[in-house]
């Protein structure tokens, strides 16, 4: 039950996609994004979308992953979805039910912001499904090297990061282990109404935090052990290398970028 | 109330790219008041087949029947099933989490919607089946205690439901040996005492070898072996092809029979071992060599 999440799953391969130095794909999604900001017409979304198909068969990833990482956000998809339909007005009215009047305005936004959203993830989707999240933090430390002269923190952060996605699958599972053990003392967390259901947590969450508060404290005592100090000086297991790979990449990006950007002035 | 699995198979997380068969075709069935040990290497699939035992999980395929009661049934009363059997999770100190360790142990017995003065029996009889005090321990904080006692807290926070088949997942992990005797201890005496049907997990041969009357032997996710503990216990060869050992009194056996001494194969217990070698000893027969 606690499997259900793909934004942040990591699909292990050896695609080009999966190649890629993490640097290259982290700026190109932030690209990407800043891109389907731009669309301004369903022709834009059809490029947009035959541009991330392309991507996710050269990763060999199912397209049904992508897929599925739309479905955590479906309530606030849904939401503006129907919140763009009949608080918006318009001139040309579809439906009226009540007070509500639907306007083909309303819908052509409403359909329009859902579909941003959409691509919005699915786009993000493909970053962390094809990046371990250990290379994430790499290169998130690495673009932010250049602030720490301005005493930013960016390997401290990097760190914490690092430490905090190490720690997210051995908490679920303890959660599910600690869960599995109270409803084996006859535990209910399924039925009841909210205040039953907050108060089923209390054997759960206490658990819980006990054991984090020890594994942090081991994992410091562990870390000081070995001297950890963080800082400069520190050399790198792998070090991050742009390759031509990355280059093509950037380039086919371009590409992407040129045609939303003359789809904004063709259609919008 | 018999225990019955039939051709159970689990994958977890079927169709991912993680996918992973834990558990094939595995069927037993276990009657009242056995006393069984399970098995296996990391891996081999243990924790999965236990927690299928009280329907914390669901087969993909297979069957799993309490006392007739087919666990995959959507009306069978979950709660009723887990009082049955009650199920001791691999560190079970780590479910903790009341004020009191009287508080822990009345979780399970006020979920099963008990009287208050029920509820208190129980806590006191739970108590006194682990061996702790209830005067004394009762109103203190769990994480005041010591780890053995932390770990005899959760069982008797088991114990508290009345299970009649009790399943423990290696209840000695991570104890000192004067903490795993006194598990052991209580283990072997809820047995005699009460005649529980006990299923314990272990990877240790030599506890297994002390408390079993049957040996189930699991290998990456297959049931190999199950059997009266000298029949397995002599199939040393084949056990260490799966990364297992034997215990350590059929270990030493085997040795002295190597150099020539009369040791009978069915010997895995201490006291057996320790009285032939007595009777050896006294014969004088270690003169031989």
């Amino acid at each position: 039950m606690l499997n259900d999440i793909t934004l942040g799953q990591y699909f292990p391969g050896s695609s080009p996609i999966h190649r890629m130095d993490p640097r290259a794909k982290l700026i190109l999604t932030i690209v990407y994004i800043v891109a389907v900001f731009l669309v301004k017409s369903f022709v834009g979304y059809a490029i947009s979308l035959a541009f991330l198909y392309m991507v996710v068969r050269l990763a060999k990833i199912p397209f049904s992953y992508v897929i599925k990482g739309i479905k955590p956000l479906r309530f606030i998809i849904l939401f503006t979805f129907v919140l763009n339909l009949f608080f918006l007005t318009g001139e040309k009215v579809l439906l009226t039910i009540g007070p509500f009047r639907l306007t083909q305005e309303a819908l052509f936004n409403a359909v329009y912001f859902s579909l941003r959203l959409v691509f919005l993830v699915m786009g993000t989707s493909v970053l962390t499904l094809t990046t371990s999240p250990v290379q994430l933090t790499d290169a998130l430390e690495r673009i932010l090297h250049p602030l720490q002269r301005f005493h930013f923190p960016a390997h401290e952060l990097a760190m914490m990061m690092t430490i905090a996605l190490r720690f997210i699958p051995t908490l679920l599972d303890e959660t599910d282990k600690i869960q599995k053990a109270q409803m084996a003392r006859g535990a209910d967390f399924e039925s009841g109404n909210l205040i039953q259901r907050a108060r089923a947590m209390i054997p759960l969450l206490v658990p819980l935090f006990v054991s984090s508060f020890r594994r942090a404290n081991d994992l410091a005592m562990a870390m000081e052990a070995r001297c950890y100090r963080g800082g400069d000086h520190r050399t790198r297991l792998r070090e991050l290398r742009y390759t031509r790979l990355d280059a093509v990449a950037a380039l086919v990006m371009a590409v992407y970028v040129a045609l939303i950007v003359l789809e904004g002035h063709f259609f919008g | 109330m018999p225990l019955v699995v039939e051709k159970l198979n689990h994958t977890y997380m079927k169709g991912g790219p993680y996918e992973t068969q834990a558990l094939s075709d595995i069927s037993f069935t276990i009657q009242d008041g056995e006393f069984v040990g399970l098995i296996g290497h990391t891996g081999s699939g243990k924790s999965t087949l236990v927690q299928h035992l009280n329907g914390l999980l669901q087969p993909t395929s297979g069957r799993v029947l309490v006392d007739g009661t087919d666990l995959a049934d959507k009306n069978a009363d979950r709660k009723q099933i887990r009082c049955k059997v009650g199920l001791v999770f691999q560190y079970a100190e780590n479910q903790l989490f009341e004020e009191t360790v009287a508080k822990d142990i009345a979780f399970g017995p006020k979920n099963l919607g008990l009287d208050a003065g029920e509820v208190d029996r129980r806590v006191r009889e739970a108590m006194r089946q682990v061996s702790l005090d209830y005067d004394r321990i009762s109103g203190k904080s769990v994480f005041d205690l010591s780890g053995g006692q932390m770990r005899r807290v959760a069982i008797a926070g088991v114990l508290a439901m009345k299970p009649s088949v009790l399943v423990l997942d290696e209840p000695c992990a991570g104890l000192d040996p004067h903490g795993r005797e006194e598990i052991l201890g209580l283990i072997r005496r809820l047995h005699r005492e009460s005649g529980a049907t006990i299923v314990m997990v272990s990877h240790s041969m030599d506890d297994v070898a002390q408390l079993a009357e049957r040996v189930m032997v699991m290998h990456r996710g297959h049931l190999v072996m199950d059997g009266r503990p000298e029949e397995i216990f002599s199939r040393g060869e084949e056990l260490r092809k799966m990364g297992l050992d034997v215990p350590q009194v059929v270990q030493l056996g085997e040795q002295l029979r190597a150099r020539g001494y009369e040791i009978p194969e069915q010997i895995y217990r201490m006291e057996d071992m320790q009285e032939l070698l007595i009777r050896l000893l006294k014969k004088g027969e270690y003169h031989a060599q």
